[in-house]
């Protein structure tokens, strides 16, 4: 087991490309820690750097107290589980899972037991002697797991493990996961477009985008508090509406003509700065007729089951609402919307960064 | 899963295929069915009549001792050749593949032995070892190797086999090339990761994965010194000195053309081809079944 430590760590690809600009993280031992990001933001890369498949431009990669930065992949004890599962296609899913045993010089006898093990863990012992094309997606994405877990390696690193299965499979498996690395207590980094997957997997929530880090927490810290509009839109579904605001005095924000309280605003703000309000969709509520609140008009819902999506304008800017089934009569045209105070998020309209109070980031930080 | 056709139309795959068709009928079949015709025929001294003789042409093919002896020369040529051929194009394509940035470059220098007539390579190569003029052979001279392709038999054979194989490196190393950069990246760094070596990883990942294409190269190499490597040979030695390169194919021709033995020479073609087609249908039914994963 060990900690893994990146200290600045930049990627220039030779082409020129900065896929990594800088990046400092610090994921104890025994943590699960989840890169998330849109498309291209640099998550792979930095993955396969810790990996020692790609070279570090400049910063220090450690593994449990030691840089591993001139170190071959083979020596930094890690194991690795693709997103294609590059599964031998030519080797039986025994000898599959042998073969980083093998390579190690393991004793014939010890090789089979581990071996027996791990198929007995992920359930795959029925197919030990087949080859992966006999296999579903699901049982390769086993086997891929089968190869890791049987070295025992100290870190386990996945990029994007789950994405070439579909929707229920991926929902299983996640658990699965999940519950394999409390068992085995391995340092994990996982690599995930999907943010259901990194909520629900990670103790350390890790957001990027071109290359940076825009903001790391618990995966409640991230949702509750995102530190950037980036942050803000990209975790959490449906996405945090988003509304073109001014500021309208201390802890006050106007949208539109609407007069929004929002409890993390710092005070001292020059009054008509341009800001940018979030609200997330699942957190306002449809006030009682009467009662005050901001007018909501509804253009058309989307029925998801248990909830449904209200989509209409707020204070002149689009804006979704998600409430329970049957909250809304149907055929409501307008609503009165109660938002919370605490549930608005402001975003200086030009950085994008949060604009929030200084002691409850350093509450956080603490 | 089966794969149904979206045309209806019965003909339409006949049409298709029929260009395939009218050439490998006119140019394989109907020409190797006229060697069959021929090699039960016998002509008479002048060349002007024919007769029907049965067997007699394999019978007395089959008495000549100079045919085993261009038998085993065949065997030692196809051999050396091939194997030659495949493992340098493999050593360089797996060096081209690491490299392949500065690859197109290193590319088209491989690829223009293919492009060259295999007359002028086998007189090229002729030039370089021959022992007075030649580059290379007044170097192994100068060295004390008693370096003569012209009259020592050994010397000859190997510098035809030399030569075949260089015409057929490029060939190889295309299809190498093309197989190496067809295995997935992310197997050869799961492998890396697993602790393999690159020597390791080579031969238990790479070398498996290329099988089919190794395979397949098998094949065209071993059909390749059966029957094209006529012009190089023609080129630098006539089949000489002393018969010492005369393979096979060769010899149909030196008996056919020059000896005007017409109906030996068919015979000797049908027997030809009669080895490669057993030869390649043999590959088929065991080494096939071995590289398929
Ligand atoms: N070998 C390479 N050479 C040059 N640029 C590269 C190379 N690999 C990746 N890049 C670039 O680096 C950036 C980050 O790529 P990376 O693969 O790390 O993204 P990612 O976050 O994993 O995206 P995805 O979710 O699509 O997998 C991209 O802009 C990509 O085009
Ligand atoms: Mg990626």
């Amino acid at each position: 087991m060990a900690e893994v430590t990146l200290n600045d760590v930049r990627k220039v690809y030779a082409g020129g490309v900065e896929a990594v600009k800088g990046v400092s993280l610090d994921i104890p031992d025994g943590g699960f820690c989840v890169l998330v990001g849109p498309s291209g933001c640099g998550k792979s890369t930095l993955l396969r750097m810790v990996a020692g498949l790609e070279t570090i431009s400049s910063g220090q990669v450690a593994i449990g107290g030691r840089v591993v930065n001139e170190i071959e992949p083979a020596e930094r004890d890690i194991a690795m589980v693709f997103q294609n599962y590059a599964l031998y296609p030519h080797m039986s899913v025994y000898d599959n899972i042998a073969y980083g045993l093998r390579n190690r010089g393991t004793p014939k006898d010890e090789i089979d037991r581990r071996v027996q093990e791990a198929a007995r863990i992920l359930a795959i012992e029925p197919f030990l002697q087949r080859k992966p094309r006999a296999l579903s997606g699901g049982q390769r994405q086993r086997v891929a797991m089968g190869r890791a877990i049987v070295r025992k390696p100290q870190v386990f690193l996945f990029d994007e493990p789950l994405s070439n299965l579909d929707a229920k499979l991926r929902v299983q498996m996640r658990v699965e996961i999940k519950k394999l690395q409390r068992a085995l207590g391995v340092t994990s980094i996982y690599v995930t477009h999907d943010q259901v997957e990194a909520m629900t997997l990670s103790d350390k929530l890790v957001v990027m985008s071109g290359g940076q880090v825009e903001q790391v927490g618990t995966p409640t810290e991230v949702y509750r508090r995102p530190e950037t509009r980036f942050v803000a839109t990209f975790i959490g579904s449906p996405p945090m509406n988003i509304l073109p605001g001014l500021v309208d005095g201390d802890g006050r924000v106007s949208v539109g003509g609407l007069t929004l309280a929002a409890d993390d605003l710092p005070a001292g703000l020059e009054p008509g700065r341009h800001v940018d309000v979030g609200v997330r969709p699942e957190e306002v509520e449809v006030a009682p007729a009467g009662a005050p609140g901001a007018p909501f008009a509804i253009d058309f819902v989307e029925e998801l089951g248990a909830t449904e999506l209200l989509h209409g304008t707020l204070g002149g800017s689009p804006f979704v609402l998600q409430v329970n089934t049957g909250a809304v009569s149907p055929g409501t045209k307008a609503v009165t919307l109660a938002i919370p105070s605490r549930c608005v998020h402001v975003f200086d309209a030009e950085t994008g960064k949060r604009l929030g109070r200084a002691e409850s980031a350093t509450a956080r930080a603490a | 899963m089966e794969k149904r056709s979206l045309y209806n139309n019965k003909l339409l795959p006949y049409l298709l295929l029929a260009p395939q068709l009218v050439i490998t009928l006119v140019f394989f079949y109907w020409p190797a069915s006229q060697a069959v015709w021929m090699s039960f025929r016998m002509e008479d001294a002048f060349g002007t009549t024919t007769e029907f003789v049965g067997l007699e042409n394999y019978v007395s093919l089959f008495q000549q001792r100079a045919y085993y002896e261009s038998m085993a020369t065949t065997v030692i040529f196809s051999i050396a050749v091939t194997f030659l051929a495949m493992s340098f194009s493999l050593l360089l394509a797996v060096m081209a593949d690491k490299q392949i940035r500065g690859g197109s470059v290193y590319r088209t220098l491989l690829i223009w032995p293919y492009a060259v007539a295999p007359a002028i390579a086998g007189v090229l190569w002729l030039f370089m070892f021959q022992p007075s003029l030649g580059m290379i052979g007044r170097g192994l001279i100068s060295i004390g190797v008693p370096w003569n392709p012209m009259l020592n038999g050994d010397h000859a054979l190997l510098l035809v086999i030399l030569a075949a194989a260089w015409k057929q490196i490029s060939y190889n190393f295309l299809f190498f090339l093309a197989g190496l950069q067809s295995i997935p990246k992310s197997l050869i760094e799961a492998a890396a990761i697993d602790g393999a070596r690159p020597t390791r990883r080579f031969w238990t990942i790479v070398f498996p994965m290329l099988s089919p294409t190794t395979f397949f190269l098998l094949v065209v190499n071993i059909v390749y010194v059966f029957f094209d490597t006529f012009g190089i040979i023609d080129a630098i030695t006539h089949g000489g000195p002393a018969k010492a390169t005369e393979t096979l194919v060769f010899k149909v021709y030196q008996d056919g053309r020059l000896g005007g033995d017409l109906g030996g020479s068919a015979a000797q073609s049908v027997v030809l081809m009669v080895i490669v087609i057993a030869l390649t249908a043999i590959q088929f039914r065991y080494v096939e079944r071995k590289v398929t994963y």
